[in-house]
């Protein structure tokens, strides 16, 4: 197993799904079983791949990088295929591999409008290398590379397979088709934060002479990197990463691509897309520009919470079940960024756990709407009701999601907030207490919120007599590739709320040294 | 990887101040099954209930059952053993410095509620057997009951605050599912999210004094943050109010304390067992064993916090009691009197006295939960809620009239019942702390007590039948556990006779083998009767008594004709809930929900993506600009095109058109490599 710990296997892991991709190519547009196979095969040998990286990882060691490699890519610019993982991308690389398999699962018999599985699956396959290339990639260049890796298939898939009704833009007479006025959106939104991104990237690279992450993070932790300078990569930084967290004001993209995305679509987005910048943060920003992190850091604790009040009030105006959904996302990645913002290790394996709980949770929600249109042909919650009724495996799921979603202890979501909380009641000393205490109160206060949104949701959709609309309609309830998709989400919910050791074992050495290192 | 450590008999026994306990051996270091026998039969009933010839009642029963059987057996062996104190734990997780961990407590307080939770939950659970024939959704019923079950018993054998904070939210959305159970009706399903909620706001209080609580003492575990309290740790000291008064407020939540009382009435819509089991009898009164749990951190340390759980309880227990008396919902009248009674014991433990509360705790868990069990089954008789269509049923059903007359005496706290002994002790406290106002207020509400009770008793049993049908005794499956309820609610009182039996004393007061001392924080304790109050108060019950029988006994030709007592000026109010619940709905819920929601949804779409639109076809106005003066007409034309562009910004602004993406891809490329360049040129 040498090859495989020698850089091999997380290769096989990131460029698998694309061999398959390109494989798919060759494959003709009608012949749609033989390309769902090689894209389940592709992408469920990465999913192994990651699997026997996760026995492989030295667990005693999971502050350090392992399974890796550093070969030489691009000498002109200095720019290395340096990979390997630690204990917070395991669990992401993990999480993101698995998604993208039972997205395929998911997708055998339901492909959205207008069809074409084969072009639909070369695309989730670009997607699961740049995601999973996200996760390993040390180098900024290669990290930058797999960032934007991910960005063109999701503009495709949003466009193309979008929800074609028009829109009309608030403030704006004209109208606009929503896939297009989404993804449009989604991909300009995007490139602006990365357009920063890079620039910051490109600054630490004059200035610290490589583009390796563990070389810049030895650099950043002996202070090579201060002053003006710092600071405003730090903030090209922020801004690359808020936009894709994403971060109130940064969020507007996010409810809009969400809604006109087809299900696997929204589900990729929510489950891995969003970490990639929360995982840039503590990936890159935080152990780098330690010193920038502590200035930024009561900033980015405001935004945080004022992601957690605003995106639950702005739930609880919403009549569209999907964007209901999609604005969950920014209170809880609100929770994510407080938890990161606190710069200790309780935040910041909070924020890890929250990630993965977030991912499996908020994926899974928007499977079961995505079931529920194809179903209804509607996502209008005031048409809907009486769901667990009509459907009692379906709505019973959705119920326990919803539960899973609103941070009940005893599923994934509830140690991401509570400890995110906990965090902010002590953050990094030097912090000021009082922006922290009172992010502390307000999220706590915004766990209320939540609970009330998703509540009321269930309560319009799950409950209640079917409205007569659809009260004679023969509905067919979960059918067997929605459970085999489901069912690992579910158990996996269940067994990170039960036991979250699962993450925090390997996110929690890993935090604690890179905390030790910075500061 | 299970660590179970039974904590060492303290070496500094020699102060005299620990009582030697046994470490309970391999049944205390079995009893982690109490939680998780339930939370596997959950998982079963769900998965595969269906299939089974009870469609899962079986392993809803066995689960309590076993619990019942386990926890008796603790108790027994603590009882006629040297006691057990005893906790073991398993390591689930670690964040920073802290470990999670999944641990289980068996000493006397622990052992007692288990038993409690046992047998209550046994006798409802088999009631519900035949309550529940022929109703909707059994087996959700039974998955939702169990879980119930599990939750609680996981709360009351919770080692550290985290684990406690697990099952005491897990009881909520239990909670949650059993009171929504009928959620066609939209009232059901409601009644249900106001209490999830309220007891989230309440939680609000409970999660942040946890955190504050672990991050003074660094660690989540009771036991070790006792030890501080002991130890008068001086940094605990400093947080310790406010810790005590968050979770306090959290106490407030699921024991129903004023002013977040107002989901317990609506808690109702659930069916009568579940009605029995969680909203009388153990789930409201976690808030109570809550502040028993911690009782040492709230008599040493926060005084003034255990003055307001006085005040709240106070306050809780008459304006309940008051609203007991204008119920037409039989199940309604029994919810007030719960929140009244839960208010009898948050006031004795604010009063200082640990046992008092906790032993009324265990008196009323058996009589409350025996009426509620008393009322279903008339419930089920005549098919209404309401007694106005009721009457005369003690012909019809001799078996639930005799055990609901035993368990409203007990519950007027008539001698010899165990209402008596408990409601006496709670009293005798309330005068042993020199609290006046609140002995009396406390005897007012003996009185009303005894005065809504025999309304209920009249109004229901007596007279002539006036509603549909005729009504028939209820089978055995739900008369028998009523019964076995009635024994206890007449003999439970004699666990704790002063200066007679201390059984139920030495019970609660079996704990902190390492924390030496602590059992010193446990309040006061009476030995011997405060024979006045006792006479005051068995005369408040008996006035109570015979003014409802003078009022309700007479019959009429309608019940409303029959239900005569009616108070100018205060009965409207009484009618409104005091006017509460709007007040919450139209100041608070409803203006959230409605202007303050859609506001923000405003400014999303109105304010910022308003500008994010605005920027996007700004920049591919300038796009356009740039192109036509640079590749088109060349620079001598600029300034009629920024003119023009200008021109086009004004008109056009209101339109937007799906542009081309490459167009600002390359712009925004542009503008980042210019910078770069920028930067670049300042670096070097």
């Amino acid at each position: 197993m040498e090859w495989f710990d020698n850089g091999w296997g997380l290769s096989l892991v990131v460029f698998l799904p694309l061999v398959g991709a390109l494989a798919l190519l060759a494959v003709p547009k009608d012949e749609e079983d033989t390309a769902k196979w090689v894209a389940l095969l592709t992408a469920s040998a990465s999913l192994f791949f990651a699997i026997v990286a996760a026995f492989r990882f030295d667990y005693g060691d999971a502050g350090t990088f392992q399974l890796g490699t550093v070969k030489e890519w691009i000498p002109a610019i200095g720019s290395n295929f340096e990979i390997g993982i630690d204990g917070i991308s395991l669990p992401l690389l993990v999480l993101s591999t698995a998604i993208v398999v039972l997205s395929i699962v998911y997708s055998w018999d339901h492909w959205p409008e207008p069809h074409n599985p084969k072009g639909f699956l070369i695309l989730i396959l670009f997607l699961a290398t740049g995601m999973a290339g996200t996760f390993v990639a040390l180098d900024l260049v290669l990290f930058f590379v797999m960032f934007e890796l991910v960005l063109l298939p999701m503009y495709f898939m949003i466009g193309i397979w979008g929800d074609k009704t028009k829109m009309k833009l608030p403030g704006f007479n004209h109208e606009v088709e929503t896939r297009l006025y989404a993804s449009i959106k989604f991909f300009l939104f995007t490139l602006f934060g990365s357009a920063f991104m890079l620039l910051g990237f490109l600054a630490l690279n004059f200035r610290g002479g490589t583009f390796s992450i563990p070389e810049l993070t030895a650099l950043g932790a002996n202070g090579a990197f201060t002053g003006t300078f710092a600071f405003l990569v730090f903030g090209a930084l922020f801004l690359g990463f808020a936009v894709k967290v994403p971060m109130w004001p940064f969020h507007t993209w996010l409810p809009d691509a969400h809604t006109a995305a087809p299900t696997v679509g929204s589900v990729l987005l929510a489950a891995i897309l969003l970490k990639l910048g929360s995982y840039g943060f503590i990936r890159i920003s935080i152990p780098i520009l330690p010193n920038e992190a502590r200035d930024w850091a009561p900033a980015i604790a405001i935004l945080a919470v004022i992601a957690i009040i605003y995106g639950s009030l702005a739930c609880l105006a919403q009549k569209d079940m999907k964007r209901l959904i999609a604005f969950s996302s920014v209170g809880h990645m609100g929770f994510v960024m407080l938890g990161i913002a606190t710069l200790t290790p309780v935040g910041i394996t909070a924020a890890v756990i929250g990630m993965v709980a977030h991912g499996v949770i908020t994926g899974m929600l928007f499977f079961l709407a995505g079931s529920m249109q194809h179903r209804y042909h509607t996502r209008e919650m005031a048409r809907l009701g009486g769901n667990l009724k009509l459907m009692p495996v379906l709505g019973g799921i959705f119920g326990f999601t919803a539960m899973a979603s609103l941070g009940l202890p005893g599923l994934a979501g509830f140690w991401g907030e509570f400890m995110a909380l906990l965090g902010s009641y002590e953050p990094l000393a030097g912090l000021s207490l009082g922006v922290f205490r009172t992010a502390m109160v307000v999220g706590a206060i915004g766990t209320v919120l939540t609970a009330g949104y998703l509540l009321w949701m269930l309560q319009r959709v799950n409950l209640g007599e079917p409205s007569e609309e659809w009260a004679n309609h023969e509905f067919h309830d979960a059918d067997r590739f929605e459970l085999v998709a489901w069912v690992p989400m579910l158990v996996s919910i269940l067994a990170i709320g039960i036991y979250p050791k699962i993450i925090t074992g390997p996110a929690n050495d890993a935090v604690k040294a890179m905390i030790e290192t910075a500061f | 990887m299970v660590n179970g450590i039974s904590l060492m008999l303290a070496e500094s026994n020699v102060e005299g101040l620990a009582r030697d306990f046994g470490d309970g051996g391999l049944l205390a270091e079995g009893a982690w099954l109490i939680v998780v026998v339930p939370f596997v039969a959950t998982l079963a009933i769900t998965l595969f209930g269906k299939r089974l010839p009870w469609k899962g009642a079986e392993l809803a029963v066995g689960a309590v059952v076993f619990a019942l059987v386990y926890g008796g057996a603790l108790l027994l062996t603590s009882w006629f053993g040297d006691g057990i104190v005893h906790e073991g734990s398993v390591k689930i997780g670690e964040f920073g410095g802290f470990e999670v961990e999944w641990g289980w407590v068996v000493d006397g307080l622990s052992s007692m509620m288990f038993f409690v939770v046992g047998l209550v939950s046994t006798a409802c659970f088999v009631y519900a057997v035949g309550y529940m024939k022929g109703e909707v959704r059994w087996t959700a019923f039974f998955a939702s009951f169990t879980l119930f079950a599990g939750a609680m018993l996981m709360l009351v054998s919770a080692a550290n605050l985290i684990q406690l904070l697990i099952g005491w939210e897990l009881v909520g959305v239990s909670s949650y599912l059993l009171i929504g159970h009928y959620w066609e009706e939209k009232e059901n399903s409601s009644a249900a999210i106001k209490a999830f909620i309220v007891n989230k706001i309440a939680d609000v209080g409970l999660v942040i004094g946890i955190i504050i609580a672990a991050i003074t003492v660094g660690t989540f575990s009771i036991s070790e943050i006792i030890q501080r309290v002991v130890e008068s740790d001086s940094e605990l000291d400093d947080v310790a109010a406010i810790i005590a008064l968050l979770l306090f407020v959290g106490a407030m939540g699921k024991s129903a304390q004023f002013p977040l009382h107002v989901w317990l009435p609506d808690a109702m819509a659930g069916p009568t067992p579940v009605s029995a089991l969680m909203h009388a009898a153990t789930m409201v009164t976690a808030g109570v064993y809550l502040v028993a749990r911690m009782f040492p951190l709230f008599h040493e340390m926060a005084p003034g916090v255990l003055d307001l759980v006085l005040i709240i309880g106070t306050i809780t227990l008459v304006i309940a009691g008051l609203l007991a008396i204008v119920q037409d919902d039989i199940k309604r009248v029994l919810a007030y009197s719960t929140l009244s009674q839960l208010g009898y014991m948050t006031a004795a433990l604010g009063a200082g006295a640990y046992t008092a509360g906790l032993f009324h705790l265990f008196t009323h868990a058996f009589f409350k939960s025996l009426l509620f069990l008393g009322a279903g089954s008339v419930i089920h008789a005549v098919h209404s809620n309401n007694m106005s269509d009721m009457g005369g049923l003690r012909k019809y059903m001799p078996r639930t009239f005799w055990t609901f007359i035993i368990g409203s005496l007990a519950l007027a706290g008539i001698a010899p019942l165990a209402g008596f002994f408990s409601k006496d002790e709670i009293l005798a406290s309330f005068n042993e702390a020199n609290q006046p106002i609140v002995l009396l207020l406390g005897l007012v509400t003996a009185f009303i007590t005894a005065l809504y009770m025999a309304r209920a008793v009249f109004l229901t049993f007596f007279g002539e039948y006036k509603g549909q049908g005729s009504p028939h005794e209820s089978p055995a499956i739900m008369t028998v556990p009523m019964m076995v309820l009635a024994g206890f609610a007449v003999v439970a009182g004699l666990f704790n006779v002063p200066g007679q039996i201390g059984a139920f004393n030495e019970w609660v007061s079996t704990r902190f083998v390492e924390t030496v001392g602590a059992s010193e924080f446990l309040g006061e304790h009476a030995t011997s009767f405060d024979v006045p109050v006792l006479l005051l108060g068995l005369l408040a019950g008996l006035a109570g008594i015979y003014l409802g029988y003078r009022l309700y006994y007479p019959d009429a030709a309608t019940q409303k004709e029959r239900d005569r007592l009616y108070v100018r000026g205060l009965w409207p109010v009484l009618e409104n809930k005091y006017y509460i619940d709007d007040l919450y709905m139209e100041g608070v819920v409803n203006p959230i929900k409605g202007p303050i929601a859609r506001f923000i949804d405003w400014t999303n779409s109105y304010i910022i993506d308003y500008v994010v639109n605005l920027v996007g076809m700004f920049t591919r106005v300038v796009g356009k600009v740039v192109y036509g003066v640079l590749d088109q007409r060349g620079i001598d034309l600029a300034i009629n095109e920024v003119s023009a562009g200008a021109g086009f910004l004004g008109g056009k602004l209101r339109y937007i058109q799906t542009g081309k993406i490459q167009q600002y891809a390359t712009w925004l490329f542009l503008g980042a490599v210019a910078l770069v360049i920028g930067f670049w040129i300042k670096v070097t």
